[in-house]
């Protein structure tokens, strides 16, 4: 986390195309998330669908956390809308389509007004403010119980009937990811991206260099919010239901905790992250309720000793040879 | 349900003097030690517990509320010690680091309390209700605003008139002439911190009474704390005390004109406070 204004070194090597380990790993990844629900029984292939989802978050938060400098802990609220909206509009009887769209749409709405208000901080009242922002946001799912079920959720009939198996719903899924994930790895690459990590070095810098340094992170803010949205609508599609637990705290955090496990200003490492992080959940909980605790621990420590993310110790301990 | 009476007003008041008392302490830790406890919520939440642990067992409200406060202070001097002292000087790691602490807190109590409703039992002498001006009002309530103001009065006179303040003072200026002047500064903030931690605890305690405890409550709290600070300005007494003032008056409007949207009524004046002031009503740059 502290890399983000003392090492800027540690996102520069995807500047100008990627290195043949990371083409290979990429290779590798892409592969084995192909291949694998061949291999494995029906209930894993819900949890690789998960996971393909939850990456698309970590990297929607990556954005804002790795590329821009500000650690955000609103995601799963700006993610959980998408999710409400998509899952309410279908218990309305409305098309899945128009459906997704309009949740995709409210939560870039939400992103955009959180950006507002939160691009005038930086650093911990940044952090704080979005989590602020992200609470108020499951206070009304939670309250508002006319249009949100309150406490015992949504349910919805979002999945069409050509992907209602698990075997097309995970194939439409790792297409529309890969999409996703190659659109987002083209804009942080773009001269826009370039900027946002020009801001995250040095603010003053890129202002006296006469950018629009506002605007560049309201429409990163927005931009994030865009991809947190269209996961949430997947997870819509996913899971037919939501409920406050979509937008609390919990999920912001394990969506940040997912980035950060894969290593800030990666991208790819979402992937690494999620699959980490879901299928420790997924572990852990055949043995045990206390999910929370393990989550929190393992937040302490990776904040202790692995603050880089995975990918980044694996980096360092590769450069130190 | 519309409109407010004196009745609703004072509700608002005495809710504002217990977010006084805790943000006071998360504000005490955020402005002075650079620190932002998230686990500050799960803080109150455990003193709530144990002071209705404490004061259930020997039937003495009085001992339930200084156990919540040892017991939390001595959580604090965990934090600090244990962990916070392995990312010091990384801000953001270290508020990362109290989040996951706050979660672990937060599921422990939930395995030791259950997921049930509790109420520090409150000592006969404020029970019932008092009447002046026409109406009928809970004692302990008021109680709880007199607290809110002797806690504000206690802490300004600590900070602006002792030798621990003064030196609290310095060190938040420039901690390295202090330890050069043969003080141990890290012994002064880990005081600052147990300080700051045994606020929340007597805000668990205290609030525990009248507010219910339940497993959500730590990050309903949290909320609010954020609020207060965020409108106050980090490490401002006075801001804290505005700021509680301010989101006190407003959750008790929202909820009385706008039940489903009371988060609302909080968010809108702090967006604005934020727009003009991004640091708060009484924050200064650091």
């Amino acid at each position: 986390m502290s890399t983000s204004s003392s090492a800027p070194a540690s996102s520069t090597p995807a500047r100008d195309g990627l290195g043949k380990v990371a083409l290979i790993a990429i290779a590798v990844g892409v592969l084995a998330f192909a291949v694998l629900p061949l291999l494995v029984p029906t209930y894993q292939v819900s949890i690789l669908t998960e996971i393909l989802i939850f990456a698309v978050l970590a990297m929607a938060v990556d954005i804002l956390a790795g590329y821009t400098g500000r650690t955000p802990l609103c995601h799963g609220a700006i993610f959980g809308v998408a999710t409400y909206v998509v899952v309410y509009w279908s218990q309305q009887g409305g098309a899945p389509v128009t459906g997704l769209l309009l949740g995709v749409a409210a939560a870039t709405l939400v992103g955009a007004i959180f950006g507002l208000l939160a691009i005038r901080t930086s650093g911990v009242y940044f952090l704080l403010l979005t989590l602020a922002l992200g609470m108020i946001v499951w206070g009304v799912c939670l309250r508002w119980t006319s249009v949100t079920g309150g406490e015992n959720g949504l349910r919805g009939s979002v999945r069409p009937e050509m992907l209602a198996g698990h075997m097309p719903f995970y194939y439409a899924v790792f297409a529309v990811v890969g999409l996703i994930t190659f659109i987002m790895w083209r804009f942080v690459r773009s001269p826009f991206g370039l900027t946002l990590r020009g801001i995250r070095d040095s603010e003053s810098r890129m202002r006296a260099l006469g950018y629009n340094v506002s605007l560049h992170l309201f429409l990163a803010f927005t931009i994030s919010g865009f991809f947190a949205g269209l996961a949430g609508a997947l997870y819509a599609m996913f899971n037919d239901f939501v409920s406050p637990s979509t937008v609390a705290l919990s999920q912001s955090v394990e969506g940040l905790l997912m980035a950060i496990t894969g290593g800030i200003g990666t991208l790819f490492g979402a992937f690494i992250g999620a699959a980490a992080i879901i299928g420790l959940e997924n572990f852990v909980s055949q043995y045990t309720e206390r999910w929370p605790t393990v989550l929190g621990l393992m937040f302490i420590l990776i904040m202790i000793f692995a603050p880089q993310g995975v990918i980044g110790r694996v980096r360092d301990l590769v450069r130190r040879r | 349900m519309s409109g407010l009476n004196a009745f609703q007003l004072l509700n608002g008041l005495t809710f504002a003097a217990l977010l006084f008392i805790v943000a006071s302490g998360f504000t005490l830790i955020f402005g002075l030690l650079r620190i932002v406890n998230l686990a500050h919520g799960a803080l109150y939440l455990l003193g709530g517990y144990l002071g209705y642990a404490a004061a259930s067992a020997t039937g003495s409200f009085l001992v339930g509320v200084l156990a919540a406060m040892a017991g939390v202070a001595v959580c604090g001097l965990i934090l600090d010690r244990g962990l916070l002292r392995f990312v010091r000087g990384y801000e953001l790691r270290q508020v990362l680091l109290t989040l996951g602490v706050a979660f672990v807190l937060n599921d422990m109590t939930l395995v030791i309390f259950g997921g049930d409703t509790y109420t520090v039992p409150t000592p006969d002498f404020l029970k019932g209700a008092v009447r002046f001006w026409g109406l009928f009002y809970p004692k302990y309530r008021l109680f709880v605003l007199a607290l809110g103001v002797v806690v504000f009065i206690a802490l300004w006179v600590l900070l602006n008139k002792t030798r621990l303040g003064a030196l609290i003072r310095a060190g938040v200026d420039d901690p390295e002439i202090i330890a050069a002047m043969g003080i141990n500064i890290r012994k002064v903030f880990l005081l600052t911190f147990m300080l700051g931690a045994a606020l929340a605890g007597l805000g668990g305690a205290v609030g525990g009474a009248f507010l219910t405890l339940y497993p959500s409550a730590d990050s309903e709290i949290l909320v609010f704390s954020l609020a207060v600070v965020i409108i106050g300005g980090r490490g401002s007494l006075v801001g804290a005390a505005v700021g509680a003032l301010i989101v006190g008056m407003l959750n008790t409007i929202g909820q009385v004109m706008f039940p489903e949207f009371a988060y609302f009524v909080i968010f809108g004046p702090m967006a604005a406070i934020l727009a003009f002031r991004p640091l708060g009503l009484f924050g200064k740059a650091a």
